[in-house]
């Protein structure tokens, strides 16, 4: 068992009983309500005639089926308008905060969380979404929850859970030019598994991930539950500190950031904290990496070979052949040169400021090849607005992109963005799962923002290495 | 299972020590939530009528016509034992997976291993999640393929399947196992009785202002 983790800290600190089921009763601090998971869960609550114990702890906002081009409402797709709709109802009234289209606010749900500083160190957070496991760059407690949960948490502000075990992730050295950290995830999934994580909560520590600035830590702790586990988290420091000192949470308080500063350093892990588990990763020899398959899993540096499924442990064989019919890769080849049809720059893992200008930065002066379709669909309105005001829209525009209003677009395929046919993407999201972007015969291909850049420019899989930063925006 | 003036599953925590009935086996490794039920029927306010999307995409081509799917075979029909190989259930959160396959008519799923979520969302349903090693799991497997009419006997509480005359060493979590036996997995109701102490907790954390504490503001 560990002990002396962020993981049990944060856990003994929101413990409020031990329940008959053996599970533990956590008070949560943060809960994070989205249209698609939750007006089940509202529903249940008006049929027992409950009340929403903490409004005040519990923010929502629209992002799954929101339209990324028209949006006057009455939305086109009836579905989506009558989701829209009851999300408005659900939360008018209630006290519940919500970043809709018209407050500026709106975005990905776990975009916004950490822009304006309700995300914040040492806290629990939970949302009806697998990738809440995002917020945990900051050191809070996150993770996904069903719909019966979201009712628990609605109804008496607590989520019933059993403690998990604890793995630190050490991912050494420094990475190298072109390498980002939504590489180091990929490479630490297709290491340890889709499935490695199971009963886990990752830490993830080590001069590369301290090297990291917040969206980087994001984008890595978002992909913990593509390698199975709920949670994953960084230990907050400096940069952290820096992160938050300037969000609306605090930016006009900076006593209240004083007084809570001795509580997230009190959160993070001992030095002579005792983890299950610890895996030791080489930075350094971390490539830009690709899916080949079809789970987040199924990974290849830019420059190495597709695996024989005939060489991968036995239980990986028959999903592995599947994925390569799927994809119409052979084992022995490489990603690059892979050609695709459609760029995607969007998703809570790589739709932050920083992604799109590290984009852009390739992007400029360059054009978009005629073969491909292009988009950058923002995280967040905040991050659109502190994109145009920097140009970048200009920028992917110009090149050939189109530049769409935020919400989680192709990453799902629950809105007008979907793949046709047999299309393959190169996408900067998380799931490169048959049917997940919209169309069941469609190809996803995951990368890392400027990997999605240099795809969008050659019409093929490319190494972004190869290829020279045309402008510092 | 779920008593029929509840709707979503909230039947007020019955006791569920066992399951049985006829299989129907799926099978593959890694089986995400976006194929059990795929995104775009997820446009819904209600679980209702989610059953017969079940595994959509891997059961209609194109235009609609039927693949070969264990859910589109007429001599499945009445199974509610489903039976799975690893990592069953991984993805996206979504409770939208359970719902549909406990609306097709599915009581419990046995399989190697499940992802957490997906786990956890089916005992908020009261659909058990049982696990056994490999081998005894493509044997079952086999078994319902050849016989889909052999009845299965799952005992939550002893942690056995039963088929023919096989008896399965199975593992159902031990929350999970004391939740179903003893009836105890509405935890709405199991945690709304502690408020006392949810609100001490609350007051504990140096992040949670008193006027966010309902009732403590003054
Ligand atoms: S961007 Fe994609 S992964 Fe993120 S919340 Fe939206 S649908 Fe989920």
């Amino acid at each position: 068992m560990s002990e002396g983790t962020l993981y049990d800290k944060v856990w003994d600190r929101h413990r409020v009983t031990q329940l008959p089921t053996g599970q533990d009763q956590l008070f949560v601090g943060l809960h994070l309500v989205h249209e698609v998971t939750s007006p089940q869960a509202f529903g249940m609550l008006k049929e027992r005639g409950q009340e929403i114990a903490f409004p005040e702890r519990t923010h929502a906002t629209v992002d799954h089926i929101v339209p990324t081009g028209n949006r006057d409402r009455p939305y086109r797709d009836e579905a989506a308008e009558s989701m829209m709709a009851e999300l408005e109802a659900n939360v008018r009234g209630s006290g519940i905060d919500f970043s809709d289209p018209d407050s500026g606010d709106q975005g990905i749900v776990h975009v916004i969380g950490p822009e304006q500083g309700l995300t914040q160190p040492g806290m629990t957070i939970v949302c009806g979404d697998s990738h809440t496991s995002t917020h945990g760059a900051f050191g809070a407690l996150a993770f996904g929850i069903g719909t019966s949960q979201i009712r628990d948490v609605l109804a008496t502000g607590c989520v019933a859970m059993e403690k998990q075990k604890v793995r630190k992730i050490e991912v050494t050295g420094e990475l190298g030019e072109g390498v980002t950290a939504k590489d180091v995830i990929l490479t630490i999934i297709g290491e340890l598994g889709t499935d490695g994580g199971v009963g886990y909560v990752y830490e993830y520590a080590g001069e590369a991930i301290e090297d990291l600035g917040m969206e980087g830590r994001m984008s890595i702790c978002n992909m913990s539950i593509e390698g199975g586990a709920r949670a994953g988290y960084v230990n907050p420091d400096e940069t952290t500190y820096e992160w938050l000192r300037w969000t609306d949470a605090f930016e006009d308080d900076s006593e209240g950031f004083e007084r809570l500063k001795p509580y997230w350093e009190s959160i993070r892990t001992d030095d002579d904290a005792e983890y299950d588990d610890v895996v030791t990763i080489d930075g350094s020899a971390i490539e830009p990496t690709v899916t080949w398959g079809t789970t987040p899993g199924q990974t290849a540096g830019i420059t190495g070979p597709i695996p024989d499924p005939e060489d991968l442990p036995e239980e990986d064989r028959d999903t592995a052949w599947r994925a390569q019919k799927h994809m119409r890769v052979e084992p022995g080849d490489t990603m690059e040169g892979y050609d695709i049809d459609v760029a995607f720059l969007g998703s809570c893992t790589n739709a932050r400021l920083k992604d799109l200008r590290e984009a852009a930065a390739f992007v400029e002066g360059r054009k978009v090849d005629d073969d491909v379709r292009a988009m950058v669909v923002p995280g967040s309105q905040r991050v659109r607005d502190a994109a145009e005001a920097e140009g970048l829209d200009a920028v992917f525009k110009e090149a050939g992109f189109d530049w769409r209003e935020p919400g989680c677009s192709m990453c799902l395929g629950m809105n007008d963005d979907q793949l046709e046919g047999d299309e393959a993407s190169a996408s900067s999201s998380n799931r490169n799962f048959v049917g997940r972007q919209g169309s069941k015969n469609g190809r996803t291909v995951l990368m890392s923002p400027i990997m999605v850049a240099a795809a969008a420019v050659t019409g093929e899989v490319t190494d972004v290495r190869e290829m020279e930063e045309v402008a510092t925006v | 299972m779920s008593s029929p003036e509840f709707s979503d599953g909230e039947a007020p925590a019955e006791k569920v020590t066992e399951v049985s009935g006829t299989g129907i086996p799926v099978r593959g490794n890694d089986i995400d939530t976006d194929q059990i039920i795929p995104a775009r029927f997820m446009k819904v306010v209600t679980f209702d009528g989610l059953g017969q999307f079940s595994f959509f995409d891997q059961r209609f081509d194109d235009e609609d016509n039927e693949k070969d799917h264990p859910f589109n075979d007429g001599k499945y029909r009445g199974a509610n034992v489903l039976v799975v190989n690893a990592n069953f259930g991984c993805g996206s959160s979504r409770e939208h997976a359970p719902q549909a396959l406990m609306r097709w008519g599915i009581d419990a799923v046995v399989g190697e291993s499940f992802a957490e979520i997906f786990a956890g969302n089916c005992l908020a349903l009261g659909v058990p999640t049982v696990t056994a090693d490999q081998d005894d799991i493509e044997a079952l497997q086999d078994h319902v393929e050849a016989n889909p009419d052999a009845e299965i006997d799952i005992d939550v509480a002893a942690e056995t399947i039963i088929y023919d005359d096989a008896v399965i060493d199975a593992t159902v979590h031990d929350a999970q196992r004391k939740a179903l036996v003893e009836g105890v997995w509405d935890t709405t109701a199991l945690m709304g009785a502690n408020e006392g102490a949810v609100r001490e907790t609350a007051r504990s954390l140096p992040y949670v202002p008193a006027e966010h504490i309902p009732g403590d503001e003054a």
